[in-house]
């Protein structure tokens, strides 16, 4: 049997599926007592639309391993792009999506200069500060003119 | 009568809620792609805070309602938003600048709600303050841009102004709310700061707030036009007419 811990962590975000939830920082924690698996969340954004996929999915991934698992989603405190760890940020770049850059200081910046995944240039321009998902802006790259996704840093 | 907990988290859910839908009503209209998918995004983050805000306002409640309990089978006289976020969107210089004197608004006040005593309302601050520094700078955009335009898109964001101001009072005051404030669970937010914020953001975009204008309240009491009574009857049209359906 697999450590309960382990496979939460590798289960696959629905919008993303090339990276896990344990890597973007999700899993807040992942206890065992005698019948069941508490699993604690943290959703990413208040509005997104994968946050029952994503407890479905744990469940799921929970009980094909003979696991009945109880997931909640706990908002304190707030997840962050902090907490996409340093393979969540790689998986992202080899994916075409600029990772996200520090959002410690605390205030939400979109000018700072985000570096194109596909040709490195930082001569790139913001589109929309809204993208496909609620976590990603649209850019473009002057110097390969090809359009990308950031992830936004928050 | 002073307003308790719950009126206020329903005050708040609404705001959301009615806003959420009223820009949901511009997908597939607006002028151009980039802004279809902005607005639905902004949209989606209202619709995740009424949904957070909703279930709490059951938990306190106490009665077992659900999130889709308070937006579906309440009528226009139980929703308790202000009158601001129900107005019609107009043209875009109307649906922005509704949106930038409402995100000017509410990022003070998820910032402030940060230090309330409630954990619930303090969490969820901390999230929708970092959604909201998006959609305000967004708005604020949109404004200086429209304002410092052409004379056509100029005139037409001062006409917006002018149309949607006699709806701020309301949305920055909410005067029988002392006691939770004094109790620490709602944190004032102080509308010399927003209205400060706002003449900024006005002067940059060659606009001028109308002075003496008169202002409208009721909505945070449950009295709203007729306008929110014609979107509520089409957004809850399904939930009303086929009782616990699931789709």
């Amino acid at each position: 049997m697999s450590d309960p811990a382990t496979v939460v962590a590798a289960v696959e975000d629905p919008e993303l599926p090339f990276v896990t939830i344990g890597e973007l920082g999700m899993v807040r924690s992942v206890e065992v007592s005698a019948h069941q698996v508490n699993v604690v969340l943290t959703p990413t954004y208040t509005g997104c639309p994968a946050t029952e996929q994503i407890r479905d999915d744990v469940v799921q991934a929970l009980q094909a391993h003979d696991y009945e698992a109880v997931v909640e989603f706990e908002m304190s405190p707030a997840w962050s792009t902090d907490h996409i760890s340093a393979r969540g940020l790689a998986k992202l770049k080899a994916a075409g999506i600029a990772p996200p850059g520090s959002a410690k200081s605390g205030v939400v910046v979109l000018d700072t200069p985000v570096r194109c995944p596909q040709c490195g240039s930082l001569r790139t321009r913001l589109q929309s500060a809204f993208g496909a998902t609620a976590c990603k802006a649209l850019y473009r790259c002057n110097a390969c003119r090809q359009p990308f996704e950031s992830f936004k840093a928050i | 009568m002073p307003a308790d907990l719950l009126t206020h988290v329903l005050r708040q859910g609404d705001r959301a809620m009615v806003l959420c839908q009223r820009l949901g009503q511009w997908i597939a209209h607006a002028p151009e792609f980039e802004e279809d998918v902005a607005l639905a995004n902004i949209s989606l983050d209202l619709l995740g805070q009424a949904r957070h805000l909703y279930t709490y306002a059951g938990a306190l409640e106490g009665r077992g309602r659900l999130e889709d309990d308070f937006a579906y089978t309440r009528d226009a006289d139980e929703f308790f938003n202000p009158l601001l976020v129900e107005q019609p969107n107009g043209d875009f210089a109307v649906t922005m600048v509704r949106q930038y004197l409402h995100d000017q608004w509410a990022m003070l006040y998820w910032e402030a709600m940060i230090g309330s005593q409630d954990a619930t309302l303090s969490a969820l601050a901390a999230r929708a303050k970092n959604e909201t520094a998006f959609h305000l700078r967004h708005s604020t955009s949109w404004v200086v841009r429209l304002g410092d335009g052409t004379d056509e898109s100029h005139r037409r964001t001062q006409s917006a102004i002018d149309q949607l101001w006699p709806h701020t009072d309301e949305l920055t005051h909410a005067a029988d709310e002392t006691q939770l404030k004094d109790a620490g669970l709602v944190v004032p937010v102080s509308p010399i700061e927003w209205r400060a914020n706002v003449d900024r953001t006005f002067a940059e975009a060659t606009l001028t707030a109308p002075e003496d204008a008169d202002q409208i309240t009721g909505g945070i009491n449950g009295n709203h036009s007729p306008q929110l009574i014609e979107m509520l009857t089409e957004m809850q049209q399904l939930a009303r007419a086929h009782p616990g359906v699931v789709w």
